[in-house]
């Protein structure tokens, strides 16, 4: 398929560039092999979701329209993270409301921003990296990128075409994994225990390796994988496609 | 007896709920249970979402007119011959039932689920003066044998496992132990029977009023509705003003939707259709009141961007799905209601401090919005009640904002990404432990091994280069 896009901006989230930068490798990567040149505004910093959950729609506008000036001249924005996407995609078209500048800029990128599985697949219809990684994994669906971006077999596909890779399904992927931004740190025990089900459930599977899409999730339900000192992996969908272009099968 | 609202009691609250560890027990196989019944009793229906659209616009086309409609049904249950009393709050509903008492000599109550009821705490004051109070749906049968408040909207006994229940009912009902679910009910009813049959008051709740007829609709599957509104001598039905339908067709999409979205039934096993007092003599209760209560519902219909939660049908579909209810049950919520309809209610009937810690113990998940048969846009609530609470919160609101100054630069977003690791660093050990003694971080990081911050973020790799 002839893609309409032959250059993209890489936004990283916030947690993934201080936590995860080696996504960002992978990210570029994987975009190359799908033939699109990538860019990496370095101007680039939040999205301001945790301020519009936690409610702080000044603040939240502030980081709005930094990230506007950013990416507003991108032909396309790519991002790891559904819920960053959804956050400009839905929330900041609604911060501007009474700013016509703004707003109208606002909902210019929230029509171009996606996160990178249904770029690669809806849009680029791209799936197949000629990638191998043997293992047996489960993906964990995050809420954003389930019910806000209704994201549910583009990251299903691309570890479909994997060579080796076996894709298990969990009793409830859909379930929260308890992640919830400022959640995680105000109701802790609360948080922990929905990660914990979500660490049982992947076990359950047999799984070797548990993906995500989203930073937040990962983070959260890692630490407490590494806690319970299991030899199960957690890895970012970029990362299991990228390492997966390299190698090759015995 | 309700939970402490207070933030730091409310760790505690969380602490004692999990280690009650209702998902393993009653509460989490029930929800579980209904999850499976609405998703199969939606699907076979078909057009489920047609549906939702449609009963979402009933409710908004009798939100925007609610008054010309309840002053319809006023009239219509009138000209029936029932009595209609406008309550303000829950005070002048318990006077309004204590004054008919007196003066009709009623002194037995039985009463059908009403969670208006429990709203208003109708049965403490209603006992205090002297009247017998006794609970027929078998939940609330149950929970006020053991003295709890409800743990779920539709189901109050929902998180008591029968061995529970046997032990209960051996101990104060005087049978020997069963757990055998169709012995337990056994003993329930020949207690109940008794109590419908010499009970001479009647107070129910209402699940839908159509203005246009007069009639009240009551919805059951154990038909305690039917014994308590036909059996008494008088009936009194409570009623939320937002319970009401314009006509029978706008009735029909809710009567079809409710069942579905609250236990994947077609329809429950009873639909009481009621239009007041008998008119022979032995044909339903000599009397009938409709109580209309406000108490806080007319804030929220004023209220344009809150007004929405109005629509709520009480299925407990947002309940069944919240992953955060189903380990805290009703008990660990400040007010009656719990789940996501519960923070909004809360919020709404008891103030935002009172609702403050379960409006921030959300992780906006959207479970709940996905199956609300009437569309509510529950995490959008959420998220609007968290604005307002930070629009009262001058300090952390100024404080925000500087930091979004700061992240909204890029030399103050490296800034602060380098501060965080540093802190990264020495706030944790290698093993993910803290090492300051601080309880909030000693809670964030039991359990856990917190990931360290990457010797370089990207965007210093990057830009590096």
């Amino acid at each position: 398929m002839e893609s309409k896009f032959h250059r993209v901006s890489l936004f990283l989230p916030c947690l993934a560039d201080a936590f995860y930068p080696r996504w960002g490798q992978a990210a570029q990567k994987i975009l190359q092999a799908a033939g699109v040149e990538v860019f990496y505004p370095p101007d680039q910093t939040c999205c301001g979701q945790w301020a519009v959950n936690t409610g702080n729609l000044k603040a939240a506008r502030r980081l709005a329209q930094h990230f506007l000036r950013v990416f507003y001249q991108a032909s396309a924005v790519v991002s790891l993270s559904g819920s960053c996407v959804s956050t400009v995609r839905h929330h900041y078209p609604q911060l501007f409301a009474a700013e016509s500048r703004w707003q109208s800029r606002a909902a210019a990128v929230a029509g171009k921003i996606y996160e990178i599985s249904e770029f690669l697949v809806s849009v680029l219809g791209h799936s197949d990296f000629n990638a191998y990684y043997p293992t047996k994994a489960t993906l964990h669906d995050s809420c954003h990128t389930l019910r806000s971006l209704g994201i549910k077999q583009p990251p299903r596909e691309l570890l479909a075409k994997v060579q080796g890779l076996e894709l298990l399904e969990m009793d409830d992927p859909e379930t929260c994994c308890g992640f919830g931004g400022a959640f995680m740190a105000q109701v802790p025990t609360l948080s922990r225990s929905m990660a914990g089900d979500k660490v049982d459930q992947a076990l359950a599977t047999g799984a070797d390796l548990l993906v995500f899409t989203e930073p937040g999730c990962l983070l959260n339900v890692d630490s407490v994988i590494r806690a319970r000192g299991l030899s199960l992996q957690a890895k970012h969908l970029v990362e299991v496609l990228a390492e997966g272009i390299n190698a090759t099968p015995n | 007896m309700l939970p402490p609202t207070d933030p730091k009691a409310f760790g505690d609250v969380v602490r004692q709920a999990l280690e009650k560890d209702y998902l393993k027990g009653g509460l989490g196989r029930a929800t579980a249970l209904l999850r499976t019944l609405r998703r199969t009793g939606a699907a076979d229906f078909g057009e489920f979402e047609t549906l939702r659209v449609q009963a979402r616009d009933v409710k908004d086309k009798t939100l925007a007119r609610l008054d010309y409609y309840l002053a319809k049904l006023e009239d219509n249950v009138s000209a029936r011959g029932g009595h209609v009393f406008w309550a303000v709050d829950g005070q002048e509903v318990v006077n309004y039932i204590l004054e008919l008492a007196k003066s009709r000599r009623l002194s037995k109550v039985v009463k059908g689920k009403s969670m208006v009821s429990e709203e208003i705490r109708l049965n403490t004051y209603l006992e205090q003066a002297g009247l017998e109070v006794l609970e027929t749906d078998l939940g609330e049968f149950i929970i006020q044998l053991t003295g709890e408040k409800p743990a779920h909207i539709l189901g109050p006994a929902i998180h008591k496992t029968r061995q529970e229940i046997g032990r209960l009912f051996a101990e104060k009902l005087g049978h020997p132990y069963s757990d055998v679910p169709a012995e337990l009910t056994q003993m329930a009813r020949a207690r109940l029977r008794n109590n419908f049959l010499t009970a001479d008051l009647g107070i129910t709740g209402v699940n839908l009023a159509v203005a246009e007829t007069g009639t009240l609709v009551l919805l059951e599957n154990e038909g305690n509705i039917r014994m308590s509104t036909t059996l008494p001598r008088v009936h009194v039905a409570i009623m939320g003003l937002e319970k009401i339908v314009p006509c029978m067709a706008d009735l029909a999409v809710l009567l079809r939707i409710l069942p579905l979205s609250a236990t994947g039934q077609r329809l429950p096993a009873y639909v009481s259709w009621l239009h007041g007092p008998g008119r022979t003599q032995g044909e339903g209760p000599e009397e009938f009141h409709l109580i209309i209560l406000d108490n806080f519902r007319t804030r929220l219909l004023a209220d344009p961007i809150l007004r929405p939660m109005l629509r709520c049908l009480r299925c407990a579909a947002c309940l069944n799905f919240c992953p955060i209810y189903q380990r805290l049950s009703g008990h660990s919520y400040p007010s009656v209601y719990s789940g996501p309809m519960g923070v909004i209610l809360t919020a709404a009937s008891h103030g935002l401090d009172t609702a403050q810690n379960v409006i921030q113990a959300c992780t906006l998940c959207q479970a709940c919005k996905q199956v609300c048969p009437v569309m509510i846009d529950l995490p959008g609530l959420i998220l609007e009640l968290r604005r307002r609470l930070t629009e009262e919160d001058q300090w952390a609101g100024g404080a925000v904002d500087l930091l979004a100054r700061f992240l909204a630069t890029p030399a103050g977003f490296d800034l602060a990404t380098s501060a965080m690791a540093l802190m990264n660093k020495t706030a944790f050990d290698r093993q993910g432990q803290p090492r300051w003694p601080s309880d909030k971080l000693q809670a964030l990081a039991e359990g856990r091994h917190l990931p360290v911050m990457a010797e370089r973020p990207f965007h210093k790799w990057f830009n590096k280069d």
